[in-house]
């Protein structure tokens, strides 16, 4: 895998001012919805944007404290996705009356603090890797969390939630970042067997069955559990990320096109076979047939979502303006669909665009980190931003059958944002350590992968002559 | 409010979130002189008052190596003048210094010049070469004085 490497500068100050614009993005979008709606308590915007900057730069300092050298941008690219969704979201509240922002205030408070925590506990990513096979454990039993009766709770026909008191949670938000750090450390440690052993069928080189036993044990058991839970956006999500890992670790094309060839396969036997996933496809495909439209579940929820995105155009018909909150779910699923109606095309791309950076920054400071887990995580934590972006965002925007994935750091729920700032803490120690100056030890874990790939040389050695 | 104003200010915003997008870009410039390892942002003389740690180490001024002692192992005593081309020690045949050891790879390590210094790599062999007391994982520069291990022969680099 390569390393790249650019001059270590801090650049914490960068970090600050770009902070600032962000907030300002935050505190303009919220100015907005207050002075269109004729919202009575003008000053709401100054208490939202104080505590979010509050938050924000609780983390700022502890990066300077902690991780000097983490990248400068994707801390104020996260703090500005997070308060335009709580904008939207305040916006969605005025027109229905419900109260959702503060507790999306709430819950962003509680998932920055835990941010915060991470950032100071781990300190150095490299940790992780003691936790391989608990990180294995916790994801499944994150996962089978809301099976257990009593404790899980099915709504909107997912058994994804639990109760704990007066909060709903969906534990299986967390088994992504768990199952990131098990392949991570799977992969890193057994990528050369995996790799060299095993036998070749034409151009195919197959790794042997007990090298990946526990990678596919973990990809079923996550697969079995979405599909007992009818959860299908995470059933895609964990099974990209599979595919992913797996692939930046072997470097083998092949993963890939087995990887997509399972997915069509697969996709095609649940759209047949499972009545929900039936319906899905039914309903991205013949979206305008009146029948549709108007059946219970049907796709009213996504042309409506559409309608208003049209009715938004180029330019949007600005933050409050526009009636966002006629679509089912317009603070969660469709947030991506009210923002595409108020702000237009020209905002959503800017949105889109955001995402987009987040998430390259993330692959950077996987191609910047000197270890091989760091590496894998950084890209798997990445990807999973990514994949999740693409899912919901192509699914309102009907390129794909919509499925039940949160746009991270805007959608109401709490889970999500708590899951999705857990990453950015990760991401952040993984760009501190890939773009700190190079001291000259070696670390810890290289000094672990390295007997692996002597023991395979000899065995190439021995065969050779 | 105006609704001139309103218009005003929503089109403001756009302006806004895309002074975010466009600054954010602008900010990863440096990012875009990947690989080069090239003198790009080379830290301010303020940086680095403020970060000492970012100091390049001072280009000592030494002199490129001119030969190699083998001080311990079957070749003891013999001296190998560097003539800038890459020497191979193994047991094998073709190899440019032959090493009468059972310790000792086939093709075992290979020291080679490169601008004014000579860089280290192991070949893959079965024990491994050492710079010092560390194992060697990848190509490394040695300066004189330093000792090198390849089996049971020791060698260091003469000025």
């Amino acid at each position: 895998m390569t390393e790249v490497q650019t001059a270590p500068v801090p650049r914490r100050n960068l970090e600050l001012l770009l902070l600032l614009l962000a907030l300002c993005v935050g505190g303009a979008a919220f100015f907005l919805v207050g002075s269109a709606t004729e919202d009575n308590d003008s000053k709401n915007f100054l208490i939202q944007m104080g505590i979010m900057g509050a938050l924000a730069l609780v983390i700022h300092v502890l990066l300077r404290i902690f991780a000097k050298y983490a990248d400068p941008v994707i801390l104020p690219i996260t703090v500005a996705l997070n308060s335009l969704g709580l904008a939207m979201i305040h916006r969605i509240d005025l027109a229905k009356g419900t109260s959702q922002s503060s507790r999306q205030l709430m819950w962003t408070a509680i998932a920055i603090l835990v941010a915060a925590l991470v950032l100071w506990a781990v300190k150095d990513h490299r940790v992780l890797r003691r936790f391989t096979y608990i990180a294995l454990l916790a994801s499944i039993v994150l996962l089978l969390l809301p099976l257990i009766p009593g404790l899980g709770a099915t709504i909107n026909g997912a058994r994804i939630w639990i109760h704990v008191g007066p909060f709903s949670l969906q534990p299986g938000e967390l088994a992504k970042i768990t199952l990131s750090i098990f392949f991570a450390g799977y992969l890193s440690s057994n990528r050369d067997l995996i790799l060299m052993a095993g036998r070749k069928f034409g151009p195919l080189q197959l790794p042997r069955m007990r090298d990946m036993a526990p990678m596919i044990i973990a990809w079923l058991l996550s697969i079995g559990v979405l599909v007992v839970q009818r959860d299908l956006g995470s059933a895609i999500l964990f099974f990209g990320l599979f595919i992913l890992m797996i692939y930046v670790a072997t470097a083998r094309i092949s993963w890939v096109i087995i990887g997509l060839l399972m997915v069509a396969v697969g996709g095609v036997f649940a759209a047949l076979t499972m009545g929900h996933v039936e319906r899905r496809v039914n309903v991205w495909l013949n979206a305008f047939d009146p029948e549709i439209y108007q059946a219970r579940g049907g796709s009213a929820q996504i042309v409506e979502g559409l309608f208003g995105m049209a009715d938004g155009g180029l330019f949007g018909t600005g933050l409050g303006g526009g009636s966002p909150y006629r679509v089912p779910l317009a603070n969660s699923d469709m947030i991506i669909a009210s923002f595409g109606e108020e702000i237009g095309l020209i905002g959503v791309t800017a949105i889109i665009l955001l995402f987009m950076l987040l998430v390259s920054r993330g692959l950077r400071a996987a191609l910047g980190a000197r270890d091989t887990f760091g590496k894998l995580l950084a890209s798997g934590l990445a990807f999973t931003l990514g994949l999740q972006c693409v899912v919901i965002i192509g699914g309102v925007t009907r390129l794909i059958p919509l499925t039940g994935l949160a746009t991270p750091f805007m959608a109401a729920g709490g889970s999500s944002l708590l899951a999705n700032w857990i990453i950015i803490a990760l991401l952040l120690l993984i760009s501190h350590n890939a773009r700190r100056p190079m001291s000259g030890s070696v670390g810890p874990t290289d000094e672990i992968a390295t007997p692996t790939t002597s023991r395979l040389k000899d065995r190439k050695a021995v065969t050779n002559q | 409010m105006n609704d001139l104003v309103l218009s005003l200010l929503r089109l403001g915003f756009l302006v806004l979130i895309w002074l975010l997008v466009l600054s954010v870009v602008g900010s990863m410039r440096r990012d875009l002189a990947i690989g080069s390892r090239s003198r790009t942002g080379k830290p301010s003389a303020r940086a680095l008052k403020k970060n000492p740690e970012l100091a390049e180490p001072e280009p000592t001024t030494r002199k490129a190596a001119s030969s190699l002692q083998i001080l311990e192992g079957p070749l003891a005593g013999r001296t190998i003048t560097l003539q800038g081309q890459p020497i191979l020690f193994g047991r094998a045949q073709d190899a440019t210094v032959v090493l009468e050891d059972d310790y000792a790879s086939g093709r075992h390590a290979r020291l080679f010049p490169q601008g004014s210094r000579w860089f280290i790599e192991d070949l893959g062999s079965t024990n491994g070469t050492f710079v010092g007391d560390s194992q060697l994982t990848r190509a490394q520069a040695v300066e004189p004085g330093q000792r090198i291990r390849i089996g049971k022969t020791v060698l260091e680099l003469k000025a």
